[in-house]
């Protein structure tokens, strides 16, 4: 079976349009870092500290009551957030002091006392000291920089410096725009999505590299033809199989989306965002920034060392 | 439940100093040497000032013991004793893992089904107690720093000056909560307490909760040691009439009057506790104070219920994950498909008995973590049969094709896993908890993987062509 025959799709030719996309939804994603970096954003508790208690109560609950409650209990500030037929319910307040420690309880005793005939089970209860939450925010960052650092460093060995800035922006473009999406979502940033996020760029970046390869053993084979046909010819060549990759990951994802419960959806959905955004980059983006990048600066490591072969 | 206290290895360091203070100060009384004031400034600064230079000249013999504290002069007949760098770090270290040990014999005593206590980095401790029912009273009995002092009460001086803001030298204000039946603060009694701590829980060898004169109250009995007992006796001889108060973490249980001189060493703490408390308050202080109070920076606690209910919606999830991909690729590739899916079916094995192997808890981050793994393990193989499939077109025969597909998507998976595995390494260096458990799945998966989807699904394929296979479904 076949679904993507042999196709001769003008990738490149379309840059211009992908390149005016990206743009927009990248600076979508960088004005979000902007506003997480203020602290604006819908940090998670584990960012900047706080209480997460998690119920799930016999019958269902009115919102408005336990807003009621918790405020006479002195968690006005609350965030609260209803599942499973308004039976299990999130409650979320950021920190206030250096402390945190017994929220939880002082949250569960307000509700048990508050409301009456409707009794709950605790399921799940976080309290995250401010403190942690910065020293969190920093090793995210950290590990973002440090497998962008990677990434760049192992492809500009194995293929070329050009090739490796390339991915690696294309990389970044990913979590950008998929950040930007959550973003504008109002989703909230927890730990679970910057690993989502992670996750997405060894993903994506893996997509990138099979078309990297490619392209790199057809300029080894000294094929005929312009930098734009080979570059064309190599997309178009592994298109059947990032289609393919693309679609069964997606298939694994969904279903996690679908089946893995209130704590992974948002992480499912990152990563549902990510694989469609990331197959979109290494088809369209990333091939067409070394093509950009080469066709400006003329010289290129792959062209002399072509040249190099054509002169025996 | 998961915590993680941070350490405030000051205070170990401030009631070392503390201590030399109080030595000094003894030395120099013995010996009649003028000294007029005395006292810690700051964590690890003491003020001196003697009463003239032949004053001085006398004390710094007494402070020949104490090579730690660097002497600096400062003003005509003072000093300025700073503890060395190296004292201060032995000494935060120490605590740190005094407070370890302490808190593993206070856990262990309160009887938990593997606990897991462990320091992390200079201030920081990890307790992890899984199973607590009741994680209130848990907290209580870690946070605890309990520390016991018997301390008098100082009747030289009038404790409403004092509450007006007129503390004398030497002495302190400390308050008693009295509660009602329902263990709520209902009245806040002031003492003013001399500083100097006469004896501490250092010396107690044992402690138990037994029922008070007043039921259903409960109070803990305590017995001191030889030295503590000997000491007691003194204390108690030298003050009959006076009020000894009973001092736990700066509260104040009670201030009896002592009656007559007491030998023996035993003492009891009141203060209408439940039995629980009392069993708690005896375990720690059996346990001995914490050389450094810890404070609770973050408290994870996840309900027995979701934790089974999330992890059995994340196996399902994984099992209908693979089931997807599976039937895609048998459909897909057809035999050569069914070879990926054992593949993965391997793949999936094998993870899951590493896992085992080195006891990894399934978070559920870690099954997400296996879940995505299935997703994109079946890559490498729709590289390879894409590779075959452009071979066969090219004209070439069903085994070159095979072989030659496999050299050549060979390189790219390689590329392609080992930027996966920098991502994965990544984020197990500067991730915690979960985000370590799914790192750690996804890296597995991908390492298996590098050997099921390639030697693994190859092996097949060479035996198909041994048998004689002519035509290859793919």
């Amino acid at each position: 079976m076949e679904i993507v025959g042999k196709t001769n799709i003008d990738f490149l030719g379309m840059r211009r349009i992908a390149f005016l996309a990206s743009a927009l939804l990248v600076l979508v994603g960088l004005f979000a870092s902007v506003q997480i970096a203020r602290g604006r954003a819908n940090l998670g508790i584990d960012f900047v500290g706080g209480t997460s208690v998690q119920v799930l109560f016999d019958r269902p609950v009115e919102l408005g009551e336990v807003r009621t409650v918790l405020a006479g209990g002195g968690f006005a500030d609350s965030e609260l957030q209803q599942f499973v037929g308004g039976r299990r319910l999130f409650i979320r307040i950021k920190a206030s002091g250096e402390s945190v420690a017994g929220t939880g309880a002082r949250i569960e005793e307000t509700l048990r006392q508050g409301v009456s005939g409707n009794p709950f089970i605790l399921e799940s209860s976080n309290e995250v000291g401010p403190v942690i939450g910065r020293e969190l925010q920093v090793a995210a960052l950290w590990a973002i920089a440090v497998s962008l650092l990677g990434i760049v460093t192992y492809i500009a060995w194995r293929f070329e410096f050009r090739f490796g800035i390339a991915a690696t922006v294309a990389t970044f473009h990913d979590v950008l725009v998929v950040l930007g999406i959550f973003f504008v979502m109002g989703k909230e940033i927890t730990l679970l999505i910057v690993t989502a996020l992670l996750t997405l760029a060894g993903y994506s970046l893996t997509d990138t590299v099979v078309v990297f390869d490619r392209i790199r053993e057809n300029f080894r084979a000294r094929r005929r033809g312009s930098l734009a046909e080979i570059m064309n010819a190599s997309i178009n060549e592994v298109l059947s199989r990032t289609i393919m990759t693309s679609v069964t990951t997606l298939l694994a994802i969904l279903a996690i989306y679908l089946l893995g419960g209130e704590v992974l959806h948002d992480f499912a959905l990152a990563l549902l965002f990510g694989i469609v955004i990331g197959t979109y980059s290494s088809v369209f983006v990333a091939s067409a920034l070394v093509y950009e990048w080469r066709v400006r600066f003329r010289r290129s490591g792959i062209e002399t060392k072509r040249q190099a072969q054509s002169l025996h | 439940m998961h915590l993680v206290l941070e350490v405030d290895a000051d205070k170990a360091v401030e009631s070392a100093v503390e201590r030399r203070v109080a030595e000094i100060r003894r030395a120099a009384e013995q010996e009649g040497i003028a000294v007029e004031k005395l006292e810690r400034r700051g964590t690890k600064q003491i003020v001196l000032e003697a009463k003239d230079e032949k004053a001085l000249g006398e004390v710094e013999k007494i402070l020949g013991s104490y090579p730690e504290m660097e002497r600096s002069r400062r003003g005509p007949a003072g000093l300025l004793l700073t503890m060395s760098g190296q004292e201060v770090a032995a000494i935060q270290e120490r605590a740190l893992e005094q407070n370890v040990e302490k808190l593993r014999n206070r856990v262990d005593e309160f009887g938990v089904r593997e606990p897991l206590i462990q320091r992390e980095g200079d201030r920081r401790i990890i307790v992890q107690l899984p199973g607590i029912k009741d994680p209130e009273r848990a907290i209580k009995l870690i946070g605890k720093t309990a520390l016991l002092e018997f301390k008098l009460v100082d009747n030289q001086h009038n404790l409403e000056e004092a509450l007006k803001g007129k503390v004398p030298e030497g002495s302190q204000i400390l308050y008693q909560k009295v509660l009602d039946e329902q263990g709520r603060v209902v009245q806040r009694i002031p003492f003013l307490l001399e500083k100097k701590t006469l004896l501490t829980g250092d010396v107690i060898t044992s402690a138990r909760a037994r029922p008070a004169q007043q039921p259903p109250d409960f109070e803990v009995g305590l017995e001191f040691d030889r030295e503590g007992a000997r000491i007691f006796d003194e204390i108690t001889g030298k003050n009959v009439r006076r009020q000894l108060a009973i001092v736990l973490d700066d509260n104040v249980y009670s201030a009896p009057v002592i009656q007559t001189r007491i030998a023996g060493g035993r003492a009891q703490i009141t203060g209408r506790f439940t039995p629980e408390e009392a069993r708690d308050l005896a375990i720690v202080l059996r346990a001995g104070a914490l050389p450094a109070p810890v404070k609770v920076i973050a408290n994870l606690t996840v309900g027995p219920l979701l934790g089974q209910d999330s992890v059995r919606a994340g196996v399902q999830a994984s099992i209908l994950a693979g089931m997807l991909v599976i039937l895609l690729m048998a459909v897909y590739y057809r035999v050569a498909g069914v070879i990926a899916d054992l593949a993965l079916f391997l793949n999936l094995l094998m993870m899951l008995g590493v896992l085992a192997g080195i006891q990894a808890t399934l978070t559920l981050p870690g099954i997400a973590g296996i879940a995505l793994t299935v997703g994109m393990a079946v890559d490498s193989n729709v590289l390879i049969f894409e590779r075959i499939r452009e071979e066969l077109k090219l004209g070439k025969t069903v085994r070159s094709a095979i072989d030659s597909g496999y050299g050549k998507a060979w390189v790219t998976i390689l590329d392609s896993h080992i930027t996966a595995l920098i991502t994965a390494m990544a984020l197990f260096l500067f991730g915690t908890g979960p985000v370590r458990g799914f790192a750690v799945t996804f890296a597995l998966g991908i390492l298996i993987n590098l050997f099921t989807a390639t030697v693994g699904t190859k092996v097949i394929f060479d035996w198909l062509i041994l048998r004689g296979m002519k035509r290859v479904s793919i």
